[in-house]
């Protein structure tokens, strides 16, 4: 009997040290769900449908991560994070991924001890203004009050842009987008500026659209993705290739109505084969991902292409630079073999 | 005109002249005294018409109750699109809380007033039941929202929001933060010095650091003090600041009302020889907690609306799950709709605080009446 405790004690212990030094994917494993931080509205890229399920391009890549690594992309845990929370948030453990809109720069990347594990949305900084003011370039903004997100790599900017160029402004600070849109609709402020992405989801909102403009003045280069915490590179690697795998389905025609058929068959591109787990891709089973990755992925998210056209394109945004290297873009994957 | 003769004494009382009494009366003395008034009264009830009419146009007749999006509302009338608060109302009142168990949010809500019910009114029937049902009330509270025991679903605190995260935040700060105030309040009036020192210390640090900073520290920094692996989450932190932040300025309205009580009243409770304990308890704070209700109802009203602070944290309150309906490509831009229903929760929960302390002060004033 008392062996047979000690020997539970024992185990109990194990588990718990096991528990500590586990990596990040048993870490979700053993929870069932992945924990994503995203943001807390920000349309086209994460917003809650009258269901109360989350939508948009950064939560599609959360549920493609959940479908890689638990087979499941519905097995996720959202939780949202304003601009000056997010990297606390992932740094105290709240979520394995940071997929929220998040600009790639020197110091997140290194002195906040982050890893940014890719690009998945290349984003510029832009101004709009009402076409009743009259300007047609940032370089008239002279004397401009401007609308813009605190805690963001915009603030920075915008006083970068405008330093640069002799221009005086009135910054008026916000929080969110959501309110940033109220004081601009208001006439609080004659400019609103951030990333262009979220300056046409704005436009889309107002009542009448064509009142407004974005001035051709992109000032900022806006790298947007997904980040994970320094220090376990397995789990960096496992959400850079998921991200690479959904790119590459964009590549090779795979999308979520194919990649069933196509898995079943052997086709002629072997990169195909290997990606979708007909023939072996050397390494995968140090990644701790089953065969059917990527097959998961793209049958429950779809390829990029597919998440980039059902949550982008309603807001009137273009594939532009986010279109694949080989259709004049900047998004280019190193090979799968 | 011949007019009946009276004897001198026994004149009848006769009705006032016609006009000077009634509706009719009222208005021409009031609305159309003179030329300039009767002008004023004419421009305000044609302005009063236009603002009423497009006032209840918009709210009423010309908006939509029921839509698919806000394209879809605009089509068929061009009034308030309720359709967004119709479509997410269950979002607005649980957050994210799974729909098939929202059944335990009602139930934890119904039964908080029978749990309050003999607190707030003493004279209820039954009242000691009820109040052995008050103090398990918490547990009960607990359990049944988070889940986890007895076979109930755990559920996330990630999923908690709208308005079920409001009262929760408003209700546990209120009710924690009202006797450690009395604590604090008493602990500053105290002899001893260590008592006191550290009364005061935790009072003026709470009063001098803005609210934000508290939740701030509650959202970061507490996570990098505490040992890696503990999951303690971000809404019992928040609980917890917002207890300590409102229990500091309590405080202080209990120390003010407590300072008011004349001195010959702790004297002649010294004379009868009561201890420290039973003259707080007999003397001191029946008369000080009711001089001090306004102050404390207004404290709690100010605690229940900083509430909406949790924004910035990225926790989602009504005005967080308004906004984030306003991100969805379907609702974007109809924040008047939004805020307005936001506005008439708050304004419907802060009214019926406010008239209860009226209430519980006309029933308490035992003098100068």
């Amino acid at each position: 009997m008392k062996t047979k405790m000690l020997l539970a004690g024992v185990t109990a212990g194990v588990m718990f040290a096991g528990s500590v030094l586990a990596s990040t994917l048993d870490d979700v494993r053993a929870r069932g769900k992945l924990n994503c931080i995203i943001n807390t509205g920000l349309a086209g890229f994460a917003a809650p449908d009258d269901k109360g399920n989350w939508t948009g391009f950064d939560v599609d890549f959360c549920r493609a991560v959940a479908a890689a690594t638990l087979g499941d992309a519905d097995k996720v845990n959202y939780t949202t994070a304003t601009g000056k929370t997010r990297f606390t948030k992932l740094a105290a453990g709240e979520g394995e991924l940071l997929s929220r809109n998040t600009t790639w720069t020197f110091s997140r990347d290194v002195d906040l001890s982050q890893t940014f594990i890719g690009v998945n949305y290349y984003d510029g900084q832009g101004f709009m203004v009402p076409k009743a003011l009259g300007v047609k370039s940032a370089k008239g903004l002279d004397g401009a009050s401007v609308c813009i997100q605190t805690g963001t790599t915009t603030e920075l900017n915008l006083a970068e842009f405008f330093a640069g160029n002799n221009i005086k402004y009135n910054p008026v600070p916000i929080e969110t987008n959501a309110e940033a849109q109220e004081l601009y609709k208001a006439g609080r402020c004659d400019v609103y500026t951030t990333d262009a992405s979220g300056l046409y989801a704005t436009m889309m909102s107002f009542d009448n659209p064509s009142d407004h403009m974005v001035l051709p003045e992109i000032v900022s280069k806006e790298p947007l993705g997904p980040v994970v915490r320094h220090g376990d590179d397995q789990w960096a690697d496992i959400v850079a290739w998921v991200l690479r795998a959904m790119m590459a389905g964009e590549e090779k025609g795979i999308t979520s109505k194919n990649v069933k058929e196509l898995a079943a068959k052997d086709n002629k591109d072997k990169e195909i084969n290997r990606l979708l787990g007909k023939d072996p891709l050397q390494g995968l089973s140090k990644l701790g991902l089953s065969a059917d990755w990527a097959v998961n992925v793209i049958s429950q998210v779809g390829n990029y292409q597919e998440s980039f056209e059902k949550h982008l394109f309603p807001l009137t945004i273009k594939r532009g630079m986010n279109a694949l290297y080989r259709d004049g873009g900047l998004h280019y994957i190193p090979p799968i073999k | 005109m011949s007019e009946k003769i009276y004897k001198p004494g026994s004149y009848p009382d006769l009705p006032p002249p016609p006009g000077t009494v009634g509706v009719y009366g009222w208005i021409r003395q009031n609305l159309f005294s003179s030329v300039s008034n009767s002008l004023l009264t004419i421009i305000s009830i044609v302005l009063l018409y236009y603002l009423i009419d497009g006032i209840i146009g918009w709210f009423f007749l010309d908006a939509v109750f029921d839509a698919e999006s806000k394209i879809a509302c605009r089509k068929i009338d061009d009034g308030a699109c309720w359709a967004v608060i119709t479509r997410r109302v269950g979002q607005f009142v649980y957050g994210f809380y799974p729909e098939a168990e929202r059944w335990r949010i009602d139930i934890t809500f119904i039964t908080m007033f029978l749990a309050f019910a003999p607190l707030l009114y003493p004279d209820i029937p039954k009242r000691k039941w009820l109040l052995y049902f008050s103090v398990f009330y918490p547990f009960f509270a607990f359990v049944l929202i988070m889940g986890g025991y007895f076979g109930l679903q755990k559920i996330e605190y990630s999923l908690f929001g709208g308005f079920m995260l409001t009262v929760i935040l408003g209700v546990c700060g209120i009710v924690c933060s009202l006797p450690l105030g009395i604590l604090l309040a008493l602990g500053r009036q105290s002899n001893l010095t260590v008592v006191r020192t550290l009364s005061v210390c935790f009072i003026e640090f709470m009063r001098g650091v803005p609210l934000i900073t508290l939740l701030f520290v509650a959202s970061s920094m507490l996570n990098y003090f505490l040992p890696p692996g503990t999951n303690f989450s971000i809404l019992v932190r928040v609980i917890i600041m917002f207890t300590f932040f409102s229990a500091a300025y309590i405080a202080e309205v209990i120390r003010g009302g407590i300072q008011a009580i004349p001195k010959g009243q702790y004297e002649a409770a010294d004379a009868l020889g009561m201890n420290y304990w039973q003259k707080t308890r007999f003397i001191t704070l029946p008369q000080a907690l009711k001089i001090s209700i306004p102050g404390i109802v207004n404290t709690f009203i100010g605690l229940y609306k900083d509430t909406t602070l949790v924004v910035v944290i990225g926790l989602l309150d009504p005005l967080g799950i308004g906004r984030a309906a306003l991100a969805d490509t379907k609702w974007n831009g109809l924040s008047t709709e939004t805020y307005l229903f936001v506005a008439l929760f708050f304004f419907v929960s802060c009214f019926a605080m406010s008239r209860y302390s009226l209430w519980l002060e006309n029933k308490l004033n035992t003098d100068k009446k």
